[in-house]
Formats: C-alpha cells, structure tokens, sequence
C-alpha cells in the first residue's frame, strides 16, 4: 500500500472507501439469526409433540426466544381439550373422528396398541416425574412461548380459532412460517 | 456483605423439569441473588451447565452429594 511517513495517498483513500462500502453492503444483506428456536410441529403423534414440546419449553426456560408452528396433524395437538367432532362437511367431521383433539389425545407412532401404548408412556412419565405434552404446553405458554396455528390447515381441516387452545398467536401462512425459521438460530421440523 | 441463597428443590423431576423451576425462580428474584439448584435428575449434569451457556447465567459450582443427588451454585448472569 502506498502509505508514505503521515499521509495517504488519495487513490488509496477512495480505494479503502469503497472496499469498506462494499463490505458494508453485503453485511446488510446477511440474514440476522435470532437467539431462537422455532419448530414446525408437523407430526400429532405423543412422540412428536413431546420432545416438539419439551425442546419449546426448555429453550424458554434457557432465555432463547421460541415460536412453534403447528400444521397438519400438529394442529390436532392444540385443540381445546373436549371439543370433539370439528369441521363442516364429513370429510373433514371423519378428520377429526380419527385424529382426536388436545395433545392429551395424541397417538403413538409405534406401539399404539389401541391405545395402551400411551396410556402404559403416560404411566411411566408419571412415575418418573416427565411432565405430559399437554401440560407442558400450558408451561410453554406461560414461559411466552409463541404457539402459531397454520391457517391453511385449519381451512382444510376445517378447524376455527375456537376450537383451539386459548392463548395462541394469530394463524399464520407458509411465509411467516419461513420467515420465524429463517431468523431463528436453531430451526427444527418435528 | 452476605448474600441471599435461594434454594430450588427441583428432587424428583426430569427433564425438563429441573431448569424451568430454575429459571422461573430466576425471573421472580431480585438480582444479587444466588441460587441452589437440587436435583435428582442425572441429565442435570449436562443440562445445568448447557442451561448457563445458554441462558449467560453463571453456574458456580456443581457437586454430587453423598446421597446421590445433584447441587449446583448459579448466579444470574450480567
């Protein structure tokens, strides 16, 4: 570099100039990740929404802002406990005939056994003191974290805002989907 | 100058159960305060320090106890 005793030299100076702005352009155009944690809870099964919800629970407990993003079959997980049949027209009435509403109703992806699988899961995480999905979804709450239903989901499955837990965000699309994993450092699909 | 322990009886939880009782006591505590963490959770022993890096709380120490359980010494981080 062209730097004599005390000055620079003018085409160094502009030089330096620009390489600092180029630079600084492309910084602002890095993505800026969050301290944070989002999960796209997809699956409604027992050993999906657990460990979607004990991820979600911890991360709050650890300072780290969470959102989760319920879709599909995660969106059964946060229906109102008791709200049975949902839906307009029998396709949708059948949806939810077999996919019963809250996280307490969940299914296990294996060993369901009509349903003393997850009785015989809940047994044990009673005795070893493991909070349950639907319990560790009122936590979550409480800890600020965001649960956001799926609009298009609830559209097809024809699930209203009143059939679902109370304390959700406000339904998002697939765009603000993205947009909570693209700033979130720890992105997760479960 | 004395310092104010609080202790969090966290025996007996799992995962995640220990580090929310934590921080909730955290939340709810003026600062200067240090805490005590007891667990019986034997994934507290990576969990506890994780929970520090991860929330910048500082964990003083940690030990096991003669009955088996778990103490740890935080301190709300700056």
């Amino acid at each position: 570099m062209a730097v004599t005793e005390d000055r620079v030299d003018t085409a160094t100076l502009t030089d330096l100039l620009q390489r600092v702005e180029a630079l600084e352009a492309e910084q602002s155009k890095a993505i800026k990740k969050k301290n944070k944690l989002t999960i796209i809870a997809w699956g409604g099964q027992l050993d999906r929404i657990w460990p979607t919800t004990i991820l979600a629970t911890t991360a709050a407990a650890s300072g780290m802002e969470a959102s989760v993003f319920f879709t599909f079959w995660g969106l059964f997980a946060i229906v109102k406990p008791g709200v049975r049949i949902t839906g307009e027209n029998w396709m949708q009435k059948m949806m939810s005939v077999m996919n019963p509403g809250s996280a307490d109703k969940a299914k296990l992806s294996h060993y369901q056994f009509m349903g003393a699988g997850p009785a015989m899961f809940k047994k044990l995480a009673d005795q070893h003191n493991v909070a349950k999905p639907d319990e560790l979804i009122a936590l979550a709450q409480d800890l600020g974290v965001k649960l956001i239903p799926c609009q298009m989901t609830m559209d097809l499955l024809g699930l209203k805002r009143e059939d679902l837990l109370d304390g959700l965000e406000e339904p998002i699309g697939a765009a603000t989907a993205l947009r909570e994993m693209r700033e979130a450092a720890v992105p997760l699909f479960i | 100058m004395s310092t104010t322990v609080i202790t969090v009886d966290a025996r007996g939880q799992s995962c995640p159960g220990p580090l929310v009782s934590l921080a909730k006591s955290l939340k709810e505590s003026p600062d200067g305060v240090t805490f005590e963490l007891l667990a019986t959770d034997p994934g507290s022993k990576s969990d506890v320090p994780s929970w520090a890096e991860l929330s910048g709380n500082e964990l003083l120490g940690a030990e096991t106890l003669e009955d088996g359980s778990f103490r740890y010494l935080i301190r709300r981080g700056a």
